[in-house]
Order: C-alpha cells, then sequence, then structure tokens
C-alpha cells in the first residue's frame, strides 16, 4: 500500500485527493479480507447442535466503509505540527491540578447524590467511584514495581488474588470467629473483622511478593515479565483447583461487610444509620466504602511520594535506570528489589481486601490474567512512574468502558439486540493499542526528576530508560 | 507399558501443534525482540477461519471430497490468517518499532485482548462443536487390557507438521528471503545498509509464523472437535513456553520444545494430575527462565556493559 506516497504529494492538492482515495481504497480491501471470515458469516447451532452459518454481509458493509472513511480522514486530515521539545508546565501546575483534582474527589458522592437522588447515587458512587478508585490504587501499587524500580511485572493480580482471599478466608474462618468470640465477646468478630484482616490481607500479599521476588532477582526485562505471569496463572490455577480451601470455581461467598469502626451498615438497632439517628439506606455503606477506598489510594500514593525521596526510593530509581552501574555504587540490588516487590505487592494486596470487602464474594473469575494486563497498561500509559499520569489513565480506560454500561439509549439507534456492554473490553483493547501508538511513553511523559543538580528541570522522558530492569 | 505408549503418542501429536505455534513466537522474538502476546489469539482466530471454512465448503458448497475441502480449508486460513498477522503488524506494531521499549508489548497486549473480544462478539461466546472429520483409528497393539490407537487424525497431524516443518526449513535455509531474515535477526541496522528491505522482512516473518500457526489451528480444530473465542491464552502460553524452553531465537529449539511440552504436559496429565496440567507448564516456564534462560538450543546471552 502506498501509504508514503500521499505525503510526499502534499503540494499538489488534486493529485494528493486521487492518491489518498486509492489508498483508502486499498485499506477497504484490506478491511474487507480481514472481515470475511470472522464477520460475513456467523457460526450457530441449530435445533440439532449441528453449526450452521448465518451470513451477515451487511457487517462486512459497514466495516469496509468504516474503513475506507478513516482511512481517507486520517490522509487528509492537516498533520499536525510536531512538539520536539519539552514545554514545561507553569511552575505549581501539577500541585494546582492535584489538589483541585482531590478536592472533587472528596466532593464525588455529595455531588453524585445531589445530582442523581438517593437511587442513582449508589449506581454512579459504586460504579464509576469506587471501581475506578479500585484501578487507580492498584495501577499506584504496580507503579513502585514498574514505574519505579523498572521491574515489569505482569502478574501483579496475584497479590490482589492473596489479598482478597486472605481477607475472605481469614473473616469467614470458623475457628477465628469461635476464639475471637470466646476471648472477647461474640460481637467483637463481625464488628471488626474487616479492620483487623486488611492489614494482614496487606502483610500477607507483601510477604508472598518476597516468595515470589526471590526467584526471578537475577531475572530482566521481557523474561521477568514472562516468569510473573506464569506466578500468576499459577497462583489462579491453584485457586481454582484447591477446592477444599478455596471452594475453587464456586468461590467463597457471604464475606464480612467492613463496618464503621464497629458500627454495621445494617437496619438493626445497633446500625451506623440507628446509632446517628439517621433513615435506614444502603447508600451510607457505599458511601463510606468510597472514603475507605479514597484513604487507601491516597495512602498509596503519599507512601510513594515519601519513598521516592528515601535511599530506597533513590535506589529504586537508579536500578530502573541502570542495573550494572547501581550495582557497581555498591547498591545492594537484592533488597532493592524485593522491598520494591513486597511494598508493591502489598498495596496490591490492600486493594484485594477492599475488593472482598465491597463485592461480599470472590471467584478465581475475578483474578485473570486480564486484570493484570489492564493494571500493567495503565500504569504504562499514565506514564511509568508519573502518579497523575496513572490517576488519569485509570480514569479514562475504567471510566469509559464502564460508560458503556450507560449506554442503553445505544439500543434505540441499533435495536433492541444491541448490546453495549459486550464492546467494553473489545474497546478497551483497540483503545489500548490506539494510546500506544498516540503516545508511546504515555500520558503524562515528562516528569520531574527526584534528585537534581542545582536547577529543577523537567526532563523529557525518552532520557530515562524505564523498563530496563 | 500399553498405557505409556498411547500417552507417548497422544504427547507427540499434542507437540506438533505447539511446535506449529512455538515457531510464530521465536521468529518474531529472534528479528524484533519482542513477545508478540497477540499470537496465541491469531491461532485462536485461526481455528475459526478455519471451522468457518470448513462449513462453508461441506454444507453451502457441498464439496464431495473430504481431502480436497481440507486442503483448500487449509490454504485459505493460511492466507486469511496471514492476512490478519500482516495488518496487525503493520497497524499495531510497525509505528512503534525503535519507541519506548515497552510500547509494543502493551500494543500486543491490547491487540489481544482486541482479538479474543472480536471473535467473541460476532462469533459467540460458546463452545462450537466441529463436525467430526477423519474419525478412523488403527488398533496397534491389540492388548486385552489396554488397546494402543492411533487415530487417522494423529497421522494427518504428525505428518503436515513434517512437510510443513520441511517446507519451512528450506525457505529459512535456502531462499533469499530466509536469508535475509537471519541477517536481519543478526544484525538490522548491518542488514539495511546491505539493502535488505527490512521492513518487508519483518512482515513476512509475521506472515510465515501466522501461516504455521493457520496450519495449527486447522489441526487443532480437527484434533480437538471445539473451538472457543477464549483458547488463544492458554495454548499462546504453553507454545511460548516451548519456545523459551527450546531456547527462544532457535527455530529447531521451538520445534524440541514444543514437542517436550506436549510430552510433559500429556504425562502429567496421565501419571499425576489432569486438573493441575497447566500449573507444570507454568512451572516449566519459570524454571526454564531462572535456571536456564537460554533454553535447551539457545545461544547465551551475553551482557555487554
Amino acid at each position: 500500500m502506498a501509504v508514503d506516497a500521499a505525503h510526499d504529494t502534499r503540494a499538489m492538492a488534486p493529485t494528493r485527493i486521487l492518491a489518498a482515495i486509492k489508498d483508502a481504497l486499498g485499506a477497504a480491501l484490506l478491511a474487507l479480507g480481514l472481515a470475511v471470515p470472522v464477520l460475513a458469516l456467523r457460526t450457530e447451532q441449530n435445533m440439532s447442535n449441528e453449526l450452521i452459518l448465518q451470513p451477515r454481509w451487511g457487517y462486512v458493509a459497514v466495516a469496509v466503509v468504516l474503513a475506507f472513511l478513516a482511512r481517507l480522514g486520517y490522509l487528509l486530515a492537516p498533520a499536525l505540527p510536531k512538539r520536539e521539545r519539552a514545554r514545561p508546565l507553569p511552575r505549581g501546575f501539577g500541585r494546582a491540578l492535584s489538589v483541585g483534582l482531590l478536592v472533587l474527589l472528596l466532593a464525588y458522592p455529595v455531588l453524585a447524590l445531589a445530582i442523581t437522588g438517593k437511587a442513582g447515587a449508589i449506581k454512579w458512587i459504586d460504579n464509576f467511584g469506587i471501581q475506578i478508585l479500585i484501578y487507580i490504587m492498584l495501577g499506584w501499587g504496580l507503579n513502585i514495581v514498574v514505574g519505579l524500580a523498572g521491574l515489569l511485572d505482569l502478574g501483579y493480580v496475584a497479590f490482589y488474588a492473596v489479598g482478597a482471599y486472605a481477607y475472605a478466608l481469614l473473616a469467614t474462618s470458623d475457628p477465628v470467629k469461635a476464639f475471637m468470640a470466646d476471648w472477647i465477646g461474640p460481637g467483637f468478630w463481625p464488628a471488626w473483622a474487616f479492620w483487623i484482616c486488611l492489614p494482614v490481607a496487606g502483610l500477607m500479599a507483601a510477604f508472598w511478593g518476597i516468595l515470589l521476588g526471590f526467584p526471578v532477582l537475577r531475572l530482566r526485562g521481557d523474561y521477568l515479565a514472562i516468569v510473573t505471569l506464569a506466578f500468576g496463572e499459577i497462583i489462579r490455577l491453584v485457586l481454582i483447583n484447591w477446592v477444599p480451601v478455596t471452594n475453587g470455581y464456586a468461590g467463597i461467598s457471604s464475606i464480612p461487610r467492613p463496618s464503621f469502626f464497629g458500627l454495621p451498615f445494617n437496619a438493626s438497632d445497633q446500625g451506623f444509620a440507628a446509632f446517628f439517628g439517621l433513615e435506614f439506606t444502603p447508600l451510607y455503606r457505599t458511601i463510606f466504602l468510597f472514603y475507605t477506598i479514597v484513604c487507601l489510594a491516597l495512602l498509596t500514593n503519599w507512601v510513594t511520594l515519601r519513598l521516592r525521596r528515601l535511599p530506597l526510593g533513590r535506589a529504586w530509581e537508579a536500578l530502573r535506570e541502570d542495573e550494572i552501574a547501581c550495582r557497581s555504587l555498591g547498591i545492594n540490588t537484592t533488597n532493592t528489589k524485593l522491598t520494591a516487590f513486597a511494598i508493591g505487592a502489598g498495596f496490591g494486596g490492600f486493594a484485594g481486601s477492599f475488593f472482598a470487602a465491597r463485592q461480599g464474594f470472590i471467584s478465581p473469575e475475578s483474578f485473570t490474567f486480564m486484570e493484570s494486563a489492564v493494571v500493567l497498561s495503565i500504569v504504562v500509559m499514565g506514564g511509568m512512574g508519573s502518579q497523575l499520569g496513572v490517576a488519569i489513565a485509570a480514569f479514562v480506560m475504567i471510566g469509559g468502558t464502564e460508560i458503556l454500561r450507560e449506554l442503553d439509549w445505544l439500543k434505540q439507534v441499533f435495536g433492541a439486540d444491541f448490546e453495549p456492554t459486550q464492546y467494553r473490553m473489545l474497546l478497551f483493547g483497540l483503545g489500548m493499542v490506539l494510546l500506544m501508538i498516540w503516545k508511546p511513553r504515555g500520558l503524562v511523559s515528562f516528569r520531574a526528576p527526584s534528585i537534581f543538580l542545582r536547577e529543577r528541570r523537567m526532563v523529557r522522558a525518552e532520557a530515562v530508560r524505564e523498563g530496563r530492569g | 507399558m500399553e498405557y505409556f505408549l498411547q500417552q507417548l503418542i497422544n504427547g507427540v501429536t499434542l507437540g506438533s501443534i505447539y511446535g506449529l505455534i512455538a515457531i510464530g513466537y521465536t521468529m518474531v522474538f529472534g528479528i524484533i525482540g519482542m513477545v508478540n502476546f497477540a499470537h496465541g489469539d491469531v491461532f485462536m482466530l485461526s481455528t475459526f477461519i478455519a471451522l468457518i471454512f470448513l462449513l462453508a465448503l461441506t454444507q453451502v458448497l457441498g464439496f464431495g471430497s473430504l481431502a480436497l475441502a481440507l486442503l483448500v480449508v487449509l490454504l485459505l486460513g493460511m492466507l486469511l490468517t496471514s492476512l490478519w498477522a500482516w495488518a496487525i503488524e503493520r497497524l499495531a506494531y510497525r509505528p512503534l518499532r525503535g519507541s519506548f521499549r515497552l510500547a509494543p508489548l502493551i500494543s500486543a497486549i491490547g491487540m489481544s485482548i482486541f482479538l479474543s473480544n472480536l471473535v467473541q462478539v460476532t462469533q459467540g461466546p460458546r463452545n462450537k462443536p466441529v463436525p467430526s472429520v477423519l474419525g478412523g483409528v488403527i488398533a496397534l497393539t491389540g492388548g486385552e487390557v489396554y488397546a494402543v490407537t492411533l487415530s487417522y487424525k494423529q497421522i494427518m497431524i504428525v505428518v503436515v507438521t513434517v512437510v510443513l516443518l520441511a517446507a519451512f526449513w528450506y525457505v529459512v535455509q535456502r531462499t533469499s528471503l530466509g536469508r535475509a531474515q537471519r541477517a536481519c535477526e543478526q544484525d538490522r541496522k548491518m542488514a539495511a545498509l546491505l539493502g535488505v528491505d527490512v521492513d518487508r522482512t519483518i512482515s513476512l516473518t509475521f506472515v510465515i509464523g501466522a501461516a504455521l500457526a493457520a496450519v495449527a489451528g486447522l489441526l487443532f480444530m480437527i484434533y480437538y472437535g471445539v473451538v472457543n473465542f477464549a483458547d488463544g491464552f492458554v495454548p499462546g502460553v504453553k507454545a511460548f513456553t516451548a519456545a523459551v524452553l527450546g531456547g527462544i531465537g532457535s527455530l529447531p529449539g521451538a520445534v524440541l520444545g514444543g514437542l517436550l511440552i506436549g510430552l510433559i504436559e500429556t504425562l502429567w496429565s496421565a501419571y499425576f494430575s489432569i486438573d493441575y496440567k497447566d500449573v507444570a507448564t507454568f512451572l516449566i516456564l519459570a524454571i526454564t527462565l531462572v535456571f536456564m534462560p537460554s533454553g535447551l538450543l539457545g545461544k547465551p546471552d551475553v551482557e555487554k556493559v
């Protein structure tokens, strides 16, 4: 396909348009070739369970026309001027933006309540607020491993799973319940389980981070990614097959929900609503969960920002830049890598136990490789190492796919069979590819170095060699 | 003993399929140093392409001869799967060549998600039972307790694999394309200076890998008799394990690794636990990378300061 020919003939407008049309026809032809097998004929089972083919040439026509128009638009669109140099944002812009976003975040439940009323607010706070914040927290946790220490981890979901299962197993375990009832009183464990199990689950995940970190210390780059992927899958397969403990595919249900420091969110007389003299509604729990995950995510962020200033954090960033130089300067790379794994895993574990408490039910289905891939892509798309970038990427990618659940009006356009949610992951994958092509360095690709000589300068992300681990 | 022999036959059959997919991983890694995450899903796509054309030929067009139908399906499958791989390389990987090292990896993961969901959306999420083809078996030993059998499918799989590998070997070793490929693998910049069209060679590498995956896809579909949109990830990881075990970048290594993984998986399921058979593969993957990163036949990775 004469892709580049179109650029050379920019001076002569009619020739250029002709060339673009020719090129777009090529794209349309390619789309036809790609669409024919998967789109044109759908395999369906008939009454006697035999496969038959259903032709759907209309879809192919749509795909071909779309490809033609997209290619034509791309070729004829005026070329954007390329920004070669880093244009540093005004001093204090990042801080002001962060503070503004934080205020917005804290006010979000109130805003949702004011705009959509009580019934709608639960959905908006839960699906958008809490869901996105869990991914922001996971992204920030993984950012310690990938963005700061430069260790490419494709099995982060393992620690998320360890946290969730540690919380679920501990909180539902009968011996612990009986022991606590004997020791302190029957009401203690149901009320306080969340607050005791949360740190335990985090520590457990951190421990697993060290355990899985040990064998992979010598590996670098892609190999490290593949081994962590293997570990993540092994943990998931064990969760599926170790039925006596984990209940296999069926998962663990009736996990105790978090309480407001001992006050359960229920309609009873000892409940949160009754204690404060309010009318009972499930909204309080959702709002409480929202602020809990806000606190957990901010804790992750705060710890990361503080650690970056410590010798440990500097060692991480040095390790990311050049492991050999690091070793020759006397940095203990073993400890540096293991702490990064452990701290990152610990935050993953916190997020996992929060997830278990929020859902009340977990199964191995929630901890597939897809989750790791989503979290890693959030970190990379955010611009590795940038806290704000990770938050923005999580908001765009998770919020963007969640919004598809709300697009019921599309049914009126495409007919009642049209289900927008089934295109969720399809668009997510496509979005990942397009975002990478558009901004290979991630959304926030400039950053302030943690330490500097005399003058604080923003460096272009290309200047730092991340991910060499 | 008969039981073991039977597992050996099953393992070699499975291993041939893994070997065919593994070549795609190992060639791409050898030439551009990238783990092509979408390769497993390209393989899955090829099983669907094969299924659809098999149905179209036998039901709609009414092909009488099964052998002819299978041959046409094979050629069409190779062609269209290669077209997909070509388009993916052109659109998702080439713009990122020479860019930040993680960018192609993320792009490949995105493509993998896109492909599996595309098939799910267009073909539906349920298992597709494939009309049975080549059902016959040959009894090798008429043991009273256990008869060792060799099915026509298994013979076909091994024969097709051997023939294709021979053809592939000829392409890599004897043609100018193979020479260009080996040159790019050694030093892309130098190859470009000497007049090798690097972009074209890389595209063709993806195309060849996908064509072999398409063959594996047809064989997989016939052997298992069922296809599903989610069947890209696990065979993909297993084939990748095969490539790593054989030494990534090494073509004979990929085939050897495929056979070993097929045998290990079959024997593990037969003698230990069928539930944990995937754990066996993942453990081999981790152990190989940790203790023997250059694999069985790979070149050791020399670290320069």
